[in-house]
Order: structure tokens, then C-alpha cells, then sequence
């Protein structure tokens, strides 16, 4: 729990976050238009998505099965018979001139969010419920002075809401909620999680209070579009509730509009008497009965989720959490770990290094993604097996795998090529040991008078440097040490 | 349950139908009327039956996750009162 020192004393961050994830279906959530992100305007758009008179809303199994799945992956009470109610209000994007969403009775009820937190610690969020409901289209207002223009591709697509219980206390519990959140909707394959096209919106509600003592007033911050923007908006909202409180005035509660550009947000005062939504059970809609196999059926087929693939990869793997929480973060990473495990017999330790550490790296460097990686789980496993077997020094390794890289040739190719196979033969060795021994009588005299026997650190050094760093360190040490009489 | 003149103020409002002072008046009577009339319902004992949401006996029909539907913009603008570049066109609306 976060702590902000104002001039009065202590205050507390109080956060639930509202997120808006779009299903992954192919069609609507109430009619048969496509779903496709970028499509030329109101080419996706049904009857029913603008509204015509008459037409009546028909559900998407494939909808209600993605919002059931990440009940489940949320470890969340899935109600057997939910409503679909109308929310009423007036907007441009919104020809219905009412959403279609769930109020009293959402399919999914109460569930939990386990957060990972950067120390390593968790935290348990509670879930207050998900429910199913349709996105409004688009309005662009920037094209024209006088105008706006409106595109219904996006209208009637399923969105899911997901809301948390106010278990959050900081912005860096905030961002922690939603990597977590995306990272599961990705596993489940129920939302992409991509917030650049607005698959995944959020929405914060924050209120201050002293510690200890009853909840505040909330705001509810909107269009806030990305991880770091939800933190600079908590950031924000938290330092004004502050200022305002402690001159001696109250919050108010209200909507408030995030803006990017200047890191600020501001009352959305026209929203406040729409406020009234006037609820009630959509009469084109029966309500919604699941059989109870149906969601079993479900469960039967969901994917092992972040938190229990971590938890296998520490116990059967011997990871250490922050590894196993790099590699599980993405499903995608985790089975190309697992793939270069497969492929032979390889220290799962080595491998999780070279894959979060290199590996990654090289990626990120680089801008390309697993899929199109010059170098693939079995070279990568390859060279991992070079190392095994001492044909090269780890040291080596750094600049095989670069080579790699460039070249997408396989680990031993590359060695071959380069000539970097380590020099593990004895007699070789021992006559570079002796040719640095005798064109050194001055550190050898350091050593043997017992002057500095720190010194052979530095002809291990020049042993490996006249070996262009091929030699074996730990042969060269012990011979050193048989030479030098240590 | 009964209306006030604010009331139904509000209502129109949010309703966006435009209602002239003197028809307000007029339409606190005869909405309280109305609510009169239909709150004789609650004379009827209901604590233990259930809401109904429909006349029909039936469950939700549910549809496959089928593209079925869209992919032509020009029925779907033809009646709008203004369009251009297959966009729909209103009055500036910004918040």
C-alpha cells in the first residue's frame, strides 16, 4: 500500500480498476458482421449494429463461451443465468441510443487476480464481476470544424468488463493488475490484450482516504489507453484529491478524461446528468441460461494459466521466480523455452539464462519476434549443448550465439568456421602455460616469494589471451598452479 | 411512486424530447396518473415469484460465431441524412 506524504500527514490510494477487453470472436456479440480491426468505415456493420427498425439482436455462443472461459481462468463464480439489460443514453456512435450490457446479473461473478509484484511478493485482487456487453462505434472529431464522423465497424462487437474489487493500492499495483489481466486473456485466447488498437481499455476509480479510516469519494478516470498512461493517471488523480482534501474541500464525485499529451485529466461535466442510465431487462432478449456441462466442458479445455505454469517451472525446473516469471509472461516464450529444453538433455537453468538474458535480448534488440527469429529453439539448443560439453567457453559461446544471429547457421557450423572450439587437450595448454611463464620471470618471482599470489590471476589472464580465449579456464588453473608450485 | 414538474424536466432531458413549460405541467398529471394506474400491481402478492422476463418458455437461441452479415456500407448509410467518405456525418459533438 502506497503511502503519499502530503502536508497534512499520510494518505492512502484507494483503486479499482474498470477494463474493457474485446472478445476474440469472429463475429458480433448480437449480430453476424465481422469483427476485423481496420476495415474501410461501416463496411462491417449489420442492420442490427446501426439500428434499423425491427431487427432484432441474436447472441454469439462463441461470445458467451470466451466471457465463461475467463470467469474460469479468473478463478471467478460463473452464474448460470445472467440478463442482458438496456444501458440508455445518447451518443452519436451509439445509434441504439441504449448499450446492450448486463447490470444485476452478470454472467460472471466474484473471482481473484493474483498480481506479481517487481520484489517478488504477490498480492491477491479481487474481481467483482464480468459481464458481457457491446462496443459503441467510432467518432472521429478531429477531420472537420464543424462535423464528426462516425464509423459503426466497431459498434455491436463484443466487449467483456471486467471490474476489480478496490484491492489496489499504488500505480505500480495498478500496472502489475493489468500485465497480469492481459497476460491471462492472452493464455485463455479470449482477448488479445492489445491496447494500441483498443482491444483493452481502462478505466480508474481513486479515492483518498487517511489509513485506516472509511473509503472517500471516488472519481472515475476514462480513456486511459495504455499501461503507463493508467499509471500517470493514478499518479495525477491521487496528488489532486490530496491538494483538494487538504485545503479543505471535498471530492466531487465525477467523470474525468485522461489526456495523454499533457498527463492530466479533467471533469467531464457533461457526462454527470447522464448519468442516469435507466437500466432495464432488454425485452429482444431472453435471459441467458447455461447448462452446467456446458461450462465444465470449458473447464475440461482451458490452458495452463501464468500462475500455474510458474509454479511448474520453479519446482520441476528449479527456477528461480523472477526467471519464471520472464518466461511465463507470455505463453509464446514459455513454450519456446520449453522447446529448447526438449530437444535434449539441457540444464534448465543454463537454458532459462540464455533464453531471458541472450535470447531475449537479441530479439529485443533486433525488433523481430519468435516467429521470424534468425536463430530457433533447436540452434539455440545446440549451441547450449556446445557449451555442455566444453567444445566451447561460455565466454565463447556469447560470440558464437552473435554469430548465429547474423548468419542463422547452426552453433557447431559457426565454431567450425570461426575456429572457437575450446582447446581442452592438456599438452597444448601446458605449452602456452609455459611459453607465458617464460617470457614473465617478473610476476613468477611475485608469485613464488609469496610476494603477491594474486598473480596468478593475471597469467590465467595471458594464458587465455595467447589462446585468443579458446583455452579451457579451469585446465589453465590447475596447470598454472602445478607450474608456478602453488 | 409519483412525479414532480422537475421530474419529468429530467426525464425529457435525458429522453431528448423537447417539452414546452405548459406541457410539463399537463404531463406531471397524466404521468402520475398513469403510475397510479399500474402501481394497482402491487396490490398483488409477488414475494415469491419470480421476475418474468418474457411470455415465452424458452431459453436464450444462441447463433455460431459465423460472419454472416455487413461487408456492404451503402444500404447501411443510405437512409442517413448526411454521409461522406462512407462515414456517417452529424453535428460536432465533443466533450
Amino acid at each position: 500500500m502506497a503511502l503519499i506524504e502530503g502536508e497534512t500527514g499520510k494518505w492512502e490510494m484507494v483503486i479499482g480498476l474498470e477494463v474493457h477487453a474485446q472478445v476474440i470472436s469472429n463475429a458480433k456479440l448480437f449480430s453476424g458482421a465481422s469483427t476485423a480491426f481496420g476495415a474501410t468505415p461501416n463496411s462491417q456493420v449489420s442492420l442490427i449494429d446501426a439500428a434499423m427498425p425491427g431487427m432484432l439482436p441474436v447472441l454469439n455462443r462463441e461470445c458467451v463461451a470466451q466471457a465463461v472461459r475467463t470467469g474460469l481462468g479468473l478463478k471467478a463464480k460463473i452464474n448460470l443465468t445472467s440478463v442482458f439489460e438496456r444501458k440508455n443514453y445518447f451518443y452519436p456512435d451509439l445509434p441504439q441510443g441504449y448499450q446492450i450490457s448486463q447490470y444485476q446479473q452478470p454472467i460472471v461473478g466474484e473471482g481473484v487476480l493474483t498480481i506479481d509484484l517487481p520484489d517478488g511478493s504477490t498480492k491477491d485482487i479481487g474481481i467483482e464481476r464480468l459481464h458481457l456487453e457491446q462496443d459503441a462505434g467510432k467518432s472521429m472529431h478531429d477531420q472537420d470544424p464543424r462535423r464528426t464522423f462516425v464509423d459503426l465497424n466497431r459498434s455491436g462487437v463484443a466487449l467483456m468488463e471486467i471490474v476489480s474489487k478496490p484491492d489496489i493500492g499504488s500505480a505500480e499495483e495498478a500496472g502489475a493488475y493489468i500485465h497480469k489481466l492481459r497476460s491471462i486473456l492472452r493464455y485463455l485466447g479470449t482477448c488479445d490484450g492489445n491496447m494500441d488498437e483498443g482491444s483493452l481499455r481502462c478505466d480508474v476509480n481513486l479515492s483518498m482516504r487517511r489509513p485506516g479510516e472509511p473509503l472517500g469519494t471516488r472519481t472515475e478516470t476514462k480513456n486511459v489507453n495504455s499501461i503507463r498512461y493508467v499509471q500517470q493517471a493514478i499518479e495525477y488523480e491521487a496528488r489532486r484529491q490530496v491538494e483538494v482534501l487538504e485545503a479543505g474541500g471535498v471530492i466531487e464525485q465525477e467523470t474525468r478524461l485522461f489526456d495523454a499529451r499533457k498527463g492530466e485529466s479533467r471533469s467531464m461535466r457533461s457526462k454527470e446528468e447522464a448519468h442516469d442510465y435507466r437500466y432495464f431487462p432488454d425485452p429482444d432478449l431472453l435471459p441467458l441460461v447455461l447448462e452446467q456441462e456446458f461450462v465444465d466442458g470449458l473447464a475440461a479445455e482451458l490452458p495452463e494459466l501464468p500462475d500455474e505454469k510458474k509454479r511448474r517451472f520453479m519446482e520441476d525446473y528449479g527456477l528461480s521466480i523472477y526467471d519464471a516469471g520472464v518466461l511465463v509472461a507470455e505463453q509464446a516464450n514459455a513454450a519456446f523455452y520449453e522447446s529448447v529444453l526438449a530437444g535434449g538433455k539441457r540444464d534448465p537453468k543454463l537454458a532459462a539464462n540464455w533464453v531471458t538474458v541472450n535470447y531475449f535480448g537479441a530479439l529485443n534488440a533486433s525488433g523481430t519476434d519468435l516467429d521470424d527469429a534468425p536463430v530457433d529453439a533447436a540452434k539455440l539448443g545446440g549451441l547450449l549443448d556446445l557449451i555442455a560439453d566444453g567444445t566451447v567457453s561460455s565466454r565463447l559461446a556469447k560470440e558464437v550465439f552473435e554469430a548465429m544471429w547474423e548468419s542463422g547457421k547452426d552453433a557447431a557450423t559457426i565454431v567450425e568456421e570461426k575456429g572457437l572450439k575450446q582447446i581442452t587437450d592438456e599438452g597444448a595448454i601446458e605449452a602456452i602455460v609455459d611459453k607465458v611463464i617464460a617470457d614473465n620471470p617478473g610476476q613468477v618471482e611475485q608469485y613464488s616469494s609469496g610476494a603477491n599470489p594474486k598473480v596468478i590471476g593475471w597469467f590465467v589472464g595471458q594464458v587465455m589471451k595467447a589462446s585468443q580465449g579458446k583455452a579451457n579456464p579451469g585446465t589453465v588453473n590447475q596447470i598454472l598452479k602445478r607450474k608456478l608450485g602453488g | 411512486m409519483s412525479v414532480n414538474l422537475d421530474t419529468v424536466r429530467h426525464i425529457a432531458k435525458l429522453a431528448r424530447v423537447r417539452v414546452e413549460p405548459a406541457q410539463a405541467e399537463a404531463l406531471v398529471g397524466e404521468l402520475n396518473n398513469i403510475l397510479g394506474w399500474v402501481e394497482q400491481l402491487g396490490e398483488l402478492d409477488t414475494k415469491d415469484v419470480p421476475p418474468m422476463t418474457s411470455v415465452v418458455e424458452r431459453g436464450q437461441p444462441l447463433r455460431e460465431d459465423r460472419v454472416t452479415d455487413g461487408g456492404d456500407p451503402e444500404p447501411v448509410l443510405r437512409n442517413a441524412p448526411d454521409s461522406a467518405h462512407g462515414f456517417f456525418v452529424v453535428p460536432k459533438v465533443v466533450e
